[in-house]
C-alpha cells in the first residue's frame, strides 16, 4: 500500500489515478499509523509553503515525515518541503535535506510553466527514461544543483528537478502530469 | 530549455463538447473524455476546457467531467467557464483540475484573484483576458468578449500580475474567428509589461501563426479549437515545423 500524505495539498486525484493506473494501491491519508506501516510514501505539494507548513504542523506530520524509514517522494512543493528553508515566506522546511530554496531571478517568467527537459540522470529513479525528455513543471522557487541533485533541468540557470538523500526522493516536475516518462518514474519509484 | 506549450481548447456544453468536431477514428465526436485523450496522444501539451452551458446543474456536471478526464489523461488541464467563487475553484481542484481559469468574474471583483492565489497559490490561477482594439487603444471585454469596458489591456494585466496571477491566456476579439494569425504585437508588449507566461489565443489558421506568435509575438503557449479539431493542422506535423524554426518544442 502507497500512502499519500492528507495535508490538503491541492490536486492529488491526478496522482491517486496515475498509481491506479500503474496498478497500485494508494491510501489519501494523516493517520500516522497508516503511513508508518506503508510500503511507500508520496509527499504531494501544491500551493504556498507557509501554509502547507503550517497544516504539517498542525497534524504533528512535520515531526512524522523526517523519521521515515520507507522510500518517501515528495513531488513539487513537497520535494522543496523536504528542504531546511525556503525563500517562499521565509517559512523553515523539514530539514532533511540541508539546502535554502531559493526564487528564480526576474531574468525568466516566474513562475516557470511547461515542458522542460530533464538531464544527469541518476538510477534507479530515472531507469528507462532518457536524458533530454520532457517534464511538466510549475514552481517559482528552486533548488539549486546539490550533492543531493540525482537530476536536472535548465531554467536560466541549470537547477536540480530530482533530489535523493538516504530513503527520501524528491521530485519538482509532476510526474503525475508528465505523460509516459512520468508514468516510468513513478513506476520506478514503486519499484525501489 | 523550456518549450512552448500547443494548447487544443474545447467548448464544453451539459458535459459535451460543442462546436463541430471532425476527427479521425472518433466514436463519439461529442465526448471530451475522448477528445482529451485523442489531443494527449497526439502531443498537445495541455487542454483547455471552456464550459458554456448556463444551467443550475452547470458545477456539477462540469466537476464529474473534470475527474473523467483527470482519470484519463496525462498531461496538465485548465478549466474555466463561469468561476467565480474560491468555492467554485476547490471544486474543480479537488477533482483533477491542475488549472482553473477566471475570466469576467475578475473584473467584476478583482479581489477574486487575490483569494484564490492565497488559498492554492497562483501556479493554478490562469486568468484569461479577451480584448478589442477600439480607437486605437485594447479594451477588455466581458461575457465572452460581448460587453465593453473601459479597461486598458496593458494596465490590467499588469494589476492581475500583482494580484497574484499565474498566467494570463489572452484572446484577442478582433483576430478570433478570423484564421489571419495571432494578435502578435499586443502580445509582445503583454510580454514587456509582465513577467508571467502567457498564451495566445484567437486568430489560429495556419502553421505560419504559430510561428509568428512565438518569435513575435514572444508567447509562451498557443491556444486553438477549429484548426486542431476539424484536422487542419495536426499537432505532431506542427510541432515538427515549430522545430525546423528552432522553436523549442516537446517532441
Amino acid at each position: 500500500m502507497i500512502a499519500i500524505i492528507d495535508y490538503d495539498a491541492g490536486n492529488v486525484r491526478s496522482l491517486q489515478f496515475a498509481l491506479q493506473r500503474l496498478g497500485a494501491k494508494s491510501i489519501l491519508t494523516n493517520d500516522p499509523k497508516l503511513i508508518k506501516a506503508a510500503e511507500k510514501v508520496i509527499f504531494p505539494g501544491q500551493g504556498a509553503a507557509g501554509s502547507a507548513m503550517r497544516k504539517l504542523k498542525g497534524t504533528g506530520l512535520d515531526k512524522l515525515i523526517p523519521m521515515l524509514k520507507q522510500p518517501v517522494l515528495g513531488i513539487c512543493l513537497g520535494m522543496q518541503l523536504l528542504c531546511e528553508a525556503t525563500e517562499e515566506g521565509e517559512v523553515n522546511g523539514l530539514g532533511i535535506i540541508k539546502e535554502k530554496v531559493i526564487r528564480f531571478s526576474n531574468q525568466v517568467k516566474v513562475p516557470q510553466m511547461g515542458w522542460n527537459n530533464i538531464y544527469k540522470l541518476q538510477l534507479p529513479l530515472f531507469k528507462g527514461i532518457k536524458e533530454g525528455d520532457f517534464m511538466y513543471l510549475v514552481h517559482s522557487f528552486y533548488v539549486p544543483v546539490i550533492k543531493e541533485t540525482i537530476a536536472q533541468s535548465d531554467y536560466g540557470e541549470p537547477y536540480s528537478v530530482a533530489l535523493k538523500k538516504n530513503n527520501f526522493y524528491g521530485v519538482q516536475f509532476h510526474p503525475e502530469k508528465s505523460s509516459k516518462s512520468g508514468s516510468q518514474l513513478l513506476k520506478n519509484f514503486l519499484a525501489l | 530549455m523550456l518549450t512552448k506549450r500547443i494548447i487544443p481548447c474545447l467548448d464544453i456544453k451539459n458535459g459535451r463538447t460543442v462546436k463541430g468536431i471532425n476527427f479521425v477514428n472518433l466514436r463519439d465526436a461529442g465526448d471530451p473524455v475522448e477528445l482529451a485523450s485523442q489531443y494527449a496522444h497526439q502531443n498537445a501539451d495541455e487542454l483547455v476546457f471552456l464550459d458554456i452551458s448556463a444551467t443550475e446543474q452547470k458545477r456539477k456536471t462540469l466537476s464529474k467531467l473534470v475527474l473523467k478526464v483527470a482519470e484519463a489523461i496525462d498531461i496538465p488541464f485548465t478549466v474555466g467557464g463561469g468561476i467565480c467563487s474560491v468555492q467554485d475553484v476547490s471544486i474543480l481542484l479537488k477533482n483533477g483540475a491542475d488549472k482553473i481559469s477566471i475570466n469576467s468574474a475578475a473584473v467584476n471583483r478583482p479581489n477574486l484573484i487575490n483569494e484564490v492565489a492565497m488559498h492554492f497559490g497562483s501556479q493554478c490561477l490562469v486568468v484569461a483576458i479577451d480584448a478589442k482594439k477600439i480607437d486605437g487603444q485594447w479594451k477588455v471585454h466581458l461575457v465572452g468578449g460581448k460587453i465593453p469596458t473601459k479597461i486598458n489591456l496593458f494596465e490590467w494585466a499588469q494589476e492581475l500580475e500583482e494580484r497574484g496571477a499565474g498566467e494570463i491566456l489572452f484572446t484577442s476579439m478582433d483576430h478570433d474567428g478570423t484564421k489571419n494569425g495571432f494578435a502578435n504585437e499586443a502580445l509582445a508588449r503583454l510580454s514587456e509589461t509582465i513577467n508571467i507566461p502567457i498564451i495566445a489565443s484567437g486568430g489560429a489558421g495556419c502553421v505560419n501563426h504559430f510561428i509568428d506568435t512565438f518569435k513575435t509575438g514572444k508567447a509562451d503557449a498557443a491556444l486553438a479549437a477549429s484548426v486542431f479539431h476539424f484536422g487542419e493542422i495536426n499537432i505532431p506535423d506542427l510541432k515538427k515545423q515549430l522545430n525546423k524554426q528552432q522553436i523549442a518544442v516537446r517532441i
